[in-house]
């Protein structure tokens, strides 16, 4: 339901049993929302997506999820020399729904080019993954990620070393995405794609800023969350951008 | 062609290798796919003091190499734990020193003779036994990966989001290691400690070079490791030549005859190259 809450978090910390990655966490993702995650490498952008995902217990605070979360992967984590199709990669997605013992079956290959339809590759749904282009296999992992039947998205670094009409179109199948009711996380590095999202949480280990991104993005916070590391451009009406090294 | 098949023995290898050949060219599959073929080459040569042990002892060497097995990954386990060693070094070090206690016992003046057998394996001697717990253990294996397929396949693509998909990676993985255990231990008696890794990593290796896709690599990577099996059996008997050598030999030609044959049937092409489409 659109507006209803899919992940909240109330001063959450989590971390990898030392000291806590995360901590002071507080934000919530609705359904039909986006929310960009900003923060330096290393700032826990991935332990939170982790810690949404059940994978890391809260050491400390609250974080309650409804539903399923379908995890979106970098695919430079992926393998490109592995034999499968982007349908087998798709078909995946189905194992969340399964017990340990049961087998995809065919409606479950239905589903999954479904989705890749759902994608925009449908008819690439026979291509080996490691055959497509970077935005393609993005979107296959999307694909997978919608065949969990997740309410939530959670996409690490989406854009990462997409050229940039394939992350234009990426960014537009994320906004239907959550047009249709998902809730959307991003992690990202791209000030311009976070401004455009529903809400932006500033993370550099301990929360720096979480609201609408017109609030949010002043260089006060964008400095506090890169450690100060941000360069603005002559003329840009007090716009801060990233230095290149963090694109 | 079919003179060798009147005989006794050559009929029991035919089935001994037609049995290690399935469950060794299926597993091999993810073996290669998971990166694993240097533990599988390392965890046949650290059986090598149970087999000596079972030799010495009269007892089936099964016995002997099961428990040298065990023994061998919880050394590599501890190993791993001391500071500064990787899990290749701690391999290697339980390795070398397992087998050199085998060469030990082996070379020991008490020994019988023939126990080189346990090095290169007696292919075309297999006894009831052998044969029993061949069938037994490819039917399991066979019946573990089909079980196991979608995560073994999940799990191998990208192990970090394994979990999120409800996966548990290390409990997929450990499946697999107790499953190259189990081959292992049964195939060691007909290929040898030295080559048992040949029925492993060659047809599944050969089998990648000509597919693209998982389920026609399995069921190559199982066919190559039985037509290739057999066909060094063949080779062996007209030859005279040893059966385990022979076997590994023929594996590796199948694997060097795949490498022109896929550049025929799988156009090399690789992601980074390829242009974005219209289709981000």
């Amino acid at each position: 339901m659109p507006g209803e809450s899919l992940i909240e978090a109330e001063s959450l910390a989590a971390g990898y049993g030392g000291p806590p990655a995360i901590s002071g966490v507080s934000f919530s993702l609705a359904a039909g929302r986006r929310l960009a995650l900003l923060g330096p490498n290393g700032g826990g952008k991935t332990t939170l997506l982790r810690a949404a995902l059940g994978e890391l217990r809260p050491s400390a605070g609250r974080l309650s999820v409804q539903g399923r979360c379908g995890y979106v992967p970098q695919t430079e984590r992926t393998r490109l020399d592995y034999p499968v199709s982007a349908l087998d990669v798709a078909t995946m997605g189905a194992l969340s729904r399964l017990p340990w013992w049961r087998r995809t079956g065919r409606a479950d290959r239905r589903g999954a080019a479904a989705a890749l339809e759902r994608v925009g590759l449908g008819g690439l749904a026979t291509r080996t993954f490691g055959e497509l282009s970077g935005g393609q296999r993005q979107r296959v992992l999307i694909a997978r990620a919608l065949v969990q039947d997740a309410g939530a998205l959670l996409l690490d670094e989406p854009f990462s070393g997409l050229d940039r009409p394939s992350a234009a179109g990426l960014e537009a199948l994320i906004d239907e995405l959550a047009g249709e009711g998902r809730g959307v996380a991003i992690a990202t590095h791209d000030l311009n794609r976070a401004r455009r999202c529903d809400a932006v949480l500033c993370l550099n280990r301990v929360q720096v800023a979480f609201g609408p991104p017109a609030e949010v993005l002043d260089r006060e916070t964008l400095e506090a969350t890169y450690g100060g590391a941000i360069v603005e451009l002559p003329g840009a009406e007090g716009k801060a951008i990233l230095p290149a090294h963090h694109h | 062609m079919l003179e060798p098949l009147q005989e006794e023995f050559m009929r029991r290898a035919i089935a001994e290798m037609a049995l290690l050949g399935l469950a060794g060219g299926a597993l091999g599959c993810w073996i290669v796919l998971y990166e694993l073929s240097y533990a599988a080459e390392s965890l046949a040569h650290s059986i090598f003091p149970g087999l000596v042990i079972a030799a010495l002892a009269g007892i089936p060497l099964l016995l002997g190499a099961t428990p040298a097995i065990v023994i061998a990954a919880l050394a590599i386990a501890l190993a791993t734990r001391a500071p500064g060693t990787s899990r290749d070094v701690a391999v290697a070090v339980v390795v070398t020193t397992m087998f050199g206690l085998g060469v030990l016992l082996a070379l020991s003046p008490d020994s019988p003779p023939g126990i080189e057998t346990l090095l290169f394996g007696d292919i075309l001697g297999p006894t009831d036994t052998d044969l029993v717990s061949a069938a037994v253990v490819a039917g399991l294996v066979l019946a573990a990966l089909w079980l196991l397929h979608p995560r073994l396949l999940a799990t191998g693509f990208d192990r970090g989001s394994a979990s999120a998909l409800g996966i548990a990676p290390g409990t997929i993985e450990a499946a697999l290691l107790v499953l190259l255990a189990a081959t292992t231990v049964v195939s060691v008696q007909g290929l040898g400690n030295l080559l048992v890794v040949a029925v492993l990593v060659g047809p599944a290796a050969a089998a990648r070079q000509l597919t693209d896709r998982i389920m026609p690599m399995l069921f190559l990577a199982a066919a190559i490791a039985v037509l290739a099996g057999v066909a060094g059996l063949y080779v062996s008997y007209y030859a005279g030549t040893a059966g385990g050598a022979s076997v590994a030999l023929a594996i590796t030609a199948a694997y060097l005859l795949s490498l022109p044959a896929g550049r025929l049937l799988v156009p090399l092409s690789t992601a980074q190259d390829r242009p974005e489409t219209t289709i981000a």
